[in-house]
């Protein structure tokens, strides 16, 4: 029977350091990969957001509108970022995402708040992130019975022994009954998609080094663009075959909604799925071999899904976290999909979020082309 | 542009890291000539190849390559040129077939499939065009990259150690489609390490540590080097061997089976030398041109205590 040596174990541990520190890609991946998760789940994501972006649509301006403003601030919950009187303003904004509630103020209000009528008040809530609304909405259930206590005559205290001084009405848009997968299948296409199109690329350039079939590709008059482009084509094909698949288990299976239009989702995949081609590619032309490349696609991917939305509400991170978040692709493509599928919104609605992955894929193709290396210096 | 000279460059070096690969080097290379690229492992062989090609773009130097000078016009230069590089760079899970075609269109050869079937066919391929090349054996893998290199008609070839690791008969028959090529007027230089490689060139350069230590056709060579040689035959050569190891006016001594090499600079004090040795019995003495292993050996000798520090 044959021994176990511990001198033959040593001798492979010792060969297994010393590599290990060689690659000084693994070795800084093996650390940063657990900071980089510690700082995300511990400090960014907060799956209780505060200080929402509110708009305020009065329709019957009076004294009660500034005790109403306070009142919701001091839940926490939200933050009055804009007042109209413009039922389609208010909308709008609501539609692009732009705020995440609505609270309207009913003409006659005040009237009815005096002569104790019990007037209600219109919250709309987009719903499509059921998470995000959920605290909030539980907040402002308790602001009726705290506010305008000491405002009306008699400290409001007949009435409120019995009833509340006035009604909150909430209206959960585009996602009422607040299921989740309406909100998680969506974002689940931008999430497949960063995984599989920047692992596939981030290996296609990393590869051809590696089997040694690069220096024959450089030897022959290919244009750093025509490699690319003939190697990030066939990905896109790929891409809309698994959108496809994602999207009939979503409609099929999880009865997602399909308010917006198919040609606008179609124009934001191939954006976004050129987007994270040319990320891919820019890793290929970093990373020194396959498994290096497979660390960088984990390290752009994780911010992926805890940074964009996708996880847990925007909203609900730090403001560094947010700027993070508005730098990846899938943040952006994340709105996008929600958008137009759960909405129906169009791209015109979704400009805000249209540019900034345009914007995102025309610098990657420029970083992936200048990295590109024609020789072998 | 001289238009006989294929390959024209002077004063090219590149340096890797701060050590220096090439060093000033110059070669002016006639169209329809088969060059031979000899030296150690290291010495700069491939380097000098992929500088000629573009894929190396040298820290200083200049010249041209067909035509086109080295820096500027690469785009034209890898269009007529057919490189081969020392390891197998076509695509292992692509089948023959698939690899020739990829070639041809990346050339944007106009009539594609017919170039490809006759590469095939000339190969003698034809049943085997759907075989992945990563199953193909060492000196099939070898000729596929040799079809796959000319599919475009270059004007010139680079082979980068083409037959390394490939049997006798392989090399043969790589070597006659060598010259075949070079009757039609096409120009190649070859790297090697085989001496009857070498033999088969029409000039060799000498490379060692990025300088060029000889040049020239092989009895050029030969006789450049003042080498004089002396082959022994016997039994027992390995003890001869090591008795003339170190005698003054010997500088080398090879063992080659049952033969033995020894050479020295020096005719007369090489033959004085081994006057005492040639009365032992058993072993027969003849003086002899030296062989292109025993000058290239001698080449290197001042370098050796370079090479040994070096690992």
């Amino acid at each position: 029977m044959a021994n176990i040596s511990g001198a033959r174990i040593v001798a492979v541990f010792l060969k297994e350091i010393v590599q290990m520190r060689r690659d000084s890609v693994t070795f800084a991946m093996i650390l940063w990969i657990p900071v980089m998760q510690l700082i995300l789940f511990g400090l960014a994501i907060n799956s209780d957001p505060k200080h929402l972006p509110t708009a305020l649509n009065i329709q019957d301006p009076s004294v009660f509108s500034r005790r109403i403003v306070q009142a919701f601030e001091n839940t926490g919950y939200f933050s009055i970022d804009a007042i109209t009187s413009s039922e389609t303003e208010a909308d709008a904004m609501l539609q692009s995402g732009k705020v995440a509630f609505v609270i309207s103020i009913p003409p006659g209000f005040a009237r009815k708040l005096l002569r104790g009528d019990t007037p209600q008040l219109l919250i709309d809530a987009d719903a499509s992130d059921p998470a995000a609304a959920a605290n909030a909405m539980a907040a402002a259930s308790l602001i009726p019975s705290s506010t305008f206590a000491r405002d009306l005559p008699g400290g409001g205290k007949t009435a409120s022994a019995t009833k509340p001084l006035f009604e909150i009405v909430v209206h959960r848009r585009y996602n009422p009954e607040g299921i989740s997968s309406y909100n998680i299948v969506p974002g689940l296409i931008g999430v497949i998609l960063t995984m599989t199109m920047v692992l596939i690329t981030a290996l296609a350039v990393t590869r051809e080094f590696e089997r040694g079939t690069m220096e024959n590709l450089m030897a022959m008059p290919l244009q750093p663009a025509e490699v690319m482009a003939g190697k990030i084509l066939p990905y896109i094909i790929v891409g809309y075959v698994q959108v496809t698949i994602v999207l009939v288990a979503a409609l099929v299976l999880f009865d997602v909604p399909m308010l917006g239009s198919y040609f606008d989702l179609s124009v934001g995949l191939a954006i976004f799925i050129a987007a994270n081609l040319s990320v891919g590619f820019t890793i290929s032309t970093v990373a020194r071999n396959q498994l290096q490349a497979m660390q960088m696609t984990i390290f752009f991917f994780l911010p992926s899904i805890l940074l964009s939305g996708f996880m847990f509400p925007f909203r609900g991170m730090p403001t560094w976290a947010q700027w993070i978040g508005e730098v990846l692709p899938n943040t952006h493509f994340m709105r996008i999909v929600r958008g137009i599928m759960l909405k129906g919104s169009g791209l015109v609605d979704l400009f805000g979020d249209v540019w900034p992955l345009l914007a995102f894929m025309l610098a990657a193709i420029m970083i992936a082309l200048m990295r590109y290396r024609r020789t072998l210096d | 542009m001289s238009s006989d000279l294929v390959i024209d460059v002077s004063g090219l070096s590149k340096s890797f890291g701060g050590r220096k690969v090439v060093d000033d080097f110059a070669i002016q290379v006639p169209r329809g000539q088969v060059w031979g690229f000899l030296g150690p492992n290291g010495s700069g062989k491939t380097t000098t190849i992929r500088m000629l090609c573009g894929l190396l773009v040298p820290d200083s130097g200049t010249g041209t390559c067909l035509g086109y000078d080295i820096r500027t016009g690469s785009e034209m230069i890898k269009r007529n040129v057919g490189y081969m590089t020392q390891k197998f760079s076509f695509y292992e899970d692509l089948s023959i077939r698939e690899n020739l075609d990829f070639v041809a269109r990346v050339y944007e050869m106009p009539d594609r499939r017919q170039a490809v079937d006759q590469a095939i066919a000339r190969l003698g391929l034809t049943k085997r065009e759907t075989q992945l090349a990563g199953q193909l054996s060492g000196g099939w893998k070898q000729r596929l990259a040799l079809a796959a290199c000319i599919l475009h008609k270059p004007k010139l070839l680079l082979l980068d150690e083409p037959t390394a690791g490939v049997d006798p008969q392989a090399r043969r028959d790589f070597w006659d489609e060598i010259h075949q090529l070079a009757a039609q007027g096409l120009t190649v230089l070859v790297s090697t390490h085989y001496m009857d490689e070498a033999e088969r060139c029409d000039r060799i350069v000498y490379l060692a540590y990025g300088t060029v230590l000889a040049r020239g056709t092989v009895p050029e060579v030969l006789a450049a080097s003042n080498l004089h040689t002396w082959i022994v035959t016997g039994d027992d050569v390995r003890t001869l061997s090591h008795d003339l190891q170190a005698v003054p006016g010997i500088t080398q001594v090879s063992v080659f089976g049952t033969t033995l090499h020894v050479s020295g600079t020096d005719a007369a004090a090489l033959e004085m030398a081994i006057t005492p040795f040639r009365q032992r019995a058993g072993f027969a003495w003849m003086a002899s041109a030296p062989s292109l292993e025993d000058v290239f050996i001698h080449l290197m000798a001042p370098y050796r205590e370079q090479t040994n520090g070096k690992h």
